[in-house]
């Protein structure tokens, strides 16, 4: 790996580079194409990931061994992961529907996906013409992490804490949305729980059935106690409480 | 001459890639080889040490000791039906146990076994390959071994492996937090990523200058570096999913967690994965830590011990001192539970990690100033500490009043509550079952003595 490091200069390929490109080339290609065939949605994640591991194998290749491996362990590892996770979530047979749901729109992404490929290739080579490829020898030469390092540290100091408040800021806000705050004064122990029910004016026994004792079999209907009075607890207090008339209690229909 | 072998012993980065292609080949071959051959003795080890911790033998039957146990269990294995689910995913069910495997095994290949040796006439390390970034390469592999664990979960098409796979997910990324944060503190101090440079940075014995007298520090860093030492083993236990972690695998929660749908040669594969992944996480603890398959100081007394081949035993000895602590623990400390081991991992060794390392770059910021003004920061800092550990508030709480107070001040119309000084009375039918009862015909034999 070390000399293929040192081989990726200007102007000329080793040999284990292009074997290695023609190989994960393809492989990177399948992943993509992969990614969008894939009808299952971790199917579709798991494409991505062996594209993004072709890439971090590339970038070790192009003399970038550091941002290679970050590449793997960051993208690869922890937020394909997250998606991973995510999805199996949802459940495991979220798989894409067939049916369009607006006419024309998959003529259409691709009409546009090819332009916009089409735009970036255009604008990369008109970019890109006249331009020495002087490799990374210079900036490499105290080591690929300590040249990034004092870039980072340095020069881009600024925007890496800007970055990094910009994350920060995400995943707290995220938190804060999505977090439900409990004082710890509120949280009840079971200890707590027992003395609550046990407290005067509450009845630590189980709640009588609706329609005990009572005069029809409507949940409406109150349960009455041993002592003839109805209680309001038998029935959700969402409904009235009410006792039927002898005049709705009566059987229809039979009576002449 | 004896200085100049000595320094050549120390592989630097620009030793690698220059070995003739059988000899990569018998490198990647032996470390495969190792990551296997410790595994069907680790299994054997674990077993038998756990056996003798629980007062029994463990396995003795196949072979000398028993070792051919595993051996025999793991082609019992492999002959077993194979069984797919129908409800499994075919070819993710099928995927996940080899990503484990390959995941666990590559890590291997940037451990440094020992210094440069000479193989039929070619001067060359003990190591498969060494990059700038080598334990970055140890880490990426340790992340890639969650998909194993999450796909076998997803693959299999039922709920217990699935929630044993995201709970693996959860705990395996945290913890990989911790540890990524406490290799910081090595890549400080030695200046270097690639694993052949941190041993070497281990090896330079710190002078420390004590009354005008040149004392050699131990250059460890599991001594220099305690609180990441201490925080990576933990971490490492996490991430094998070993006991007192083994949350995915729960054998009495989850019935084995995201395997449980597995069978015969997949579920072989699985166990092979955990078992090299402890012997690898092992052999990276030694290296990052435990200098490598350097020394340790009585032996150091002898001037051979750090050439040739004799090194390689060493690192195996310190390898094998690591795998039994892993035993150790599994046959020690229950298992956590879920709320509480997240807890630790994000609220425990996090915090701790960052703090250390804030206290780390602090000294090593300071390390050119004067004697003095060096050891006013420093005073000041440990002031400061030792002073807010003292005004830190008590988190204990209020002892509670006796019994009869917290009866009496309960309100109005509570729960009647039986008088705290009652005697009930034993009944009359029990005293007389008692008294009719006739004794027990007990034969004191030479048996029941033993009981």
């Amino acid at each position: 790996m070390t000399t293929q490091t040192v081989l990726a200069a200007a102007g000329q390929v080793s040999g284990g580079e292009e074997v290695t490109f023609w190989i994960l080339a393809p492989l990177a290609l399948i992943g993509a194409i992969g990614m969008v065939w894939a009808r299952n949605a971790v199917h579709s994640a798991l494409w991505l990931v062996l594209t993004m591991l072709c890439l971090g194998v590339f970038y070790v290749l192009q003399a970038g061994p550091f941002i290679g491996m970050v590449q793997i362990i960051v993208y690869t590892g922890a937020i394909m992961m997250l998606f991973l996770f995510v999805l199996m979530l949802v459940g495991r047979d979220a798989s894409d529907s067939l049916i369009e749901t607006l006419r024309g729109q998959r003529v259409a992404a691709v009409v546009l996906g090819l332009g916009f490929a089409g735009l970036i290739g255009s604008g990369l080579y008109r970019a890109l013409e006249g331009v020495q490829a002087v490799g990374l020898d210079r900036p490499n030469a105290e080591g690929n992490v300590q040249g990034i390092a004092r870039l980072l540290f340095t020069k881009y100091v600024f925007a890496f804490e800007l970055t990094s408040a910009l994350l920060i800021t995400a995943a707290v806000g995220a938190m804060v949305l999505a977090h439900v705050e409990r004082r710890k004064e509120d949280r009840m122990d079971q200890v707590a729980t027992m003395k609550a029910r046990f407290r005067p004016g509450n009845y630590p026994g189980p709640k009588p059935g609706p329609g005990v004792f009572a005069t029809s079999s409507s949940v409406a209907t109150p349960a009455r106690l041993p002592d003839g009075r109805l209680t309001d607890r038998s029935i959700p207090e969402i409904l009235p409480v009410r006792e039927l008339t002898a005049e709705e209690n009566t059987l229809k229909g039979t009576e002449k | 001459m004896n200085t100049v072998i000595l320094a050549a012993q120390d592989p630097t980065l620009a030793d690698f890639g220059k070995d003739p292609w059988w000899l990569v080949l018998g490198k990647i071959v032996f470390a495969f080889a190792f990551g296997l051959l410790a595994t069907l003795l680790g299994v054997w080890f674990e077993r038998r040490v756990v056996g003798r911790m629980a007062v029994r033998p463990g396995p003795n039957q196949v072979g000398p000791f028993g070792l051919l146990q595993t051996l025999a269990d793991g082609l019992k294995m492999a002959f077993k039906e194979d069984i797919l689910p129908r409800a499994a995913d075919k070819v993710v069910f099928f995927f996940a146990p080899t990503i484990s495997v390959i995941s666990a095994v590559t890590a291997l290949s940037v451990v440094p076994f020992g210094p440069k040796v000479s193989i039929f006439g070619h001067w060359t390390p003990l190591q498969v390959t060494d990059v700038s970034v080598a334990v970055l390469v140890i880490l990426a592999c340790s992340s890639m071994g969650i998909y194993g664990i999450v796909l076998g979960g997803w693959a299999s098409g039922s709920t217990y492996p699935l929630l044993g796979g995201l709970r693996s997910s959860a705990q395996m990324i945290s913890y990989e937090v911790a540890m990524g944060l406490s290799i910081v503190a090595v890549f400080m101090t030695a200046g270097t990523m690639s694993t052949s440079g941190i041993v070497a940075a281990q090896g330079d014995a710190t002078q420390l200058t004590i009354a005008g007298q040149q004392i050699p520090a131990p250059g460890w860093y599991a001594i220099l570096l305690l609180p990441s030492f201490v925080i990576f083993f933990i971490a490492m236990v996490g991430e094998t999913n070993r006991a007192p972690f083994d949350l995915p695998e729960a054998e009495s929660e989850l019935v084995a967690g995201f395997m449980t749908e597995y069978s015969s040669l997949k579920f072989a594969l699985f166990m092979l994965s955990e078992y090299v992944s402890m012997v690898t996480m092992s052999a990276v603890t030694t290296t990052l830590f435990l200098g490598g398959w350097r020394a340790p100081w009585p032996i150091t007394l002898w001037s051979g011990a750090n050439s040739g081949w004799w090194p390689m035993l060493w690192f195996f000895g310190k390898v094998i001192v690591l795998v039994f602590v892993f035993v150790w623990l599994r046959g020690t400390l229950p298992r956590l539970r879920y709320d509480q081991f997240m807890r630790f991992g994000w609220k425990v060794l996090l915090p701790i990690n960052l703090v250390w390392i804030l206290v780390l770059s602090g000294l090593r910021s300071i390390e050119d100033w004067q004697t003095r003004d060096r050891l006013l920061a420093t005073g000041i800092g440990a002031g400061v500490l030792l002073l807010a550990t003292l005004f830190w508030p008590s988190r204990k709480k209020a002892p509670k009043p006796p019994l009869q107070e917290q009866v009496n001040s309960r309100p109005h119309g509570s729960f009647p509550l039986p008088p705290m000084d009652l005697q009930v009375p034993p009944s009359p039918r029990t005293k007389r079952v008692v008294a009719e009862r006739e004794p027990a015909n007990v034969v004191a034999g030479s048996d029941s003595r033993e009981v």
